[in-house]
């Protein structure tokens, strides 16, 4: 469902991400994990064009994401994505950030939209702050709230971008365990992560980078266990 | 010292044109001055080079010349250059709002660059539209980080309205001239009107104030 080849990106003349190829099947949950500083975020950031990769090819559902006359936005409302620092509306309740778009995008009506955050408010255990600003909310509410946001827009994919990295610890579990129940579900999860217990745990499969390569790819039993490249032995080795 | 505030009782009923002009003044250079400000700004950030530095200098302009100037040259020059008889209220209107739009854009340029980047990608990722991510997500926030200047800048134009009482607009300043030369008294009429110009900023201060409480809801 989603083919990159051969990726690279450089900002300026910094190479962040050297020759990626990766490819991730429909319904599947990939976890990417690596050191800091080896191009996770951007990659992901490039599945749904936040970043701009400066040569290669992504193709998402057979659509060609590079080539001219790609509607971008068209794309994107089928990605859903969870950002480390939540990045809800402010200015918006609970409630609007979560028929903002697809109101505003697939032009559903205001009931149908709020009926629908209502459930996905429900799933993620939080209908009662419907009506609440997010200054209200703690870092693990926000984040909930954000994935039920994404949601909302029926994606077929979600990627995840580090998203317990910015909660207080007594806040990781209730986001994994939101993050856990969709996995699975037949939609398709993209998620950078420094959770290893939950990458093992949740992921079909690790995609470990390495200053900016694929180092190693492997269903996550045999590459905790066994990882092939030394540099995932030492990352490994540093991080469990 | 004799001061004798009855002598200008009988030109009170005038004072309050003058006032409803100042006021009607402000409100149209205001509406005027934002929403052009509001575009300037955008063509500001424009990444279309160009467009870009025609807004720079636009504002550099403006900011660079003293209102009076630009006052008199609107005032004076528009009919020689255009053959258009352009009324002095018309001219005060056209003045203040190109002007007051060069300090509003550029408020309105920093209130649009201190929006947390990740809001922009985060309505981006959910596939909404350049322009209504800057209608819906940007400006919003953008205008209540910049609310204090807005009120500010609202509160100089209606000082600074005063002014068009020199091209012989019959504002709340005005007044106080023709009352200064028919009773030969200057402090009577001149403290009167700075008196109402004080209580008009205070309403405006406390609009102002108001306004913000408001937009500190979601705070």
């Amino acid at each position: 469902m989603i083919k990159i080849e051969k990726v690279s990106k450089k900002f300026k003349d910094l190479a962040v991400l050297k020759d990626i190829s990766l490819e991730i099947n429909k319904g599947e949950v990939i976890a990417i994990i690596g050191p800091s500083g080896s191009g996770k975020s951007t990659l992901l950031r490039c599945i749904n064009l936040l970043e701009i990769p400066t040569s290669g090819k992504i193709t998402i559902n057979g659509v060609e994401l590079l080539e001219k006359g790609t509607e971008v936005q068209k794309i994107r409302q089928n990605i859903g994505m969870v950002f480390q620092h939540f990045n809800l509306f402010p200015h918006m309740t609970v409630l609007k950030n979560m028929t903002y778009a697809p109101m505003v995008v697939h032009q559903i009506s205001a009931e149908e939209a709020e009926k629908q955050a209502i459930a996905l408010l429900e799933r993620v255990g939080l209908q009662e702050k419907v009506h609440e600003y997010p200054s209200k909310l703690s870092g693990g509410q926000k984040q909930r709230v954000a994935i039920a946001r994404a949601l909302a827009m029926k994606p077929e994919i979600l990627l995840f971008d580090e998203p317990t990295s910015a909660l207080d610890p007594e806040m990781v579990k209730e986001v994994l365990e939101v993050i856990k129940s969709l996995a699975h579900t037949g939609i398709t999860m993209v998620l950078v992560t420094h959770e290893m217990g939950f990458a093992r745990e949740v992921a079909d499969k690790i995609c470990f980078l390495d200053e900016g390569r694929v180092a190693e790819i492997a269903p996550p039993q045999e590459f905790f266990s066994s990882p092939k490249s030394a540099r995932a032995q030492q990352f490994l080795d540093k991080v469990l | 010292m004799d001061l004798d505030f009855s002598l200008v009782i009988p030109y009170l009923p005038l004072l309050v044109n003058g006032i409803i002009l100042t006021i009607k003044f402000t409100v149209w250079s205001t509406i005027f001055g934002f929403t052009w400000g509001v575009l300037l700004s955008l063509i500001k950030i424009s990444s279309f080079k160009p467009l870009a530095l025609l807004g720079q200098f636009y504002t550099s302009f403006f900011r660079g010349t003293p209102l009076l100037v630009q006052l008199m040259l609107i005032y004076f020059a528009t009919p020689q250059l255009v053959g258009y008889d352009i009324s002095s209220l018309e001219a005060g209107v056209l003045a203040f709002g190109l002007n007051s739009a060069a300090y509003i854009s550029e408020s309105i340029r920093g209130g649009i660059l201190s929006v947390d980047k990740g809001q922009r990608e985060a309505a981006m990722a959910l596939g909404v539209s350049e322009f209504r991510i800057m209608k819906d997500i940007i400006l919003p926030q953008a205008f209540k980080n910049i609310l204090p200047s807005l009120v500010n800048e609202s509160i100089a134009l209606l000082k600074d309205s005063s002014m068009v009482a020199i091209i012989g607009v019959g504002d709340t300043l005005r007044w106080a001239q023709q009352v200064q030369a028919k009773t030969f008294r200057a402090f009577e009429a001149f403290i009167v009107v700075a008196l109402i110009y004080y209580v008009m900023v205070m309403v405006l201060t406390a609009i102002g104030s108001y306004l913000e409480r408001r937009a500190r809801v979601s705070d």
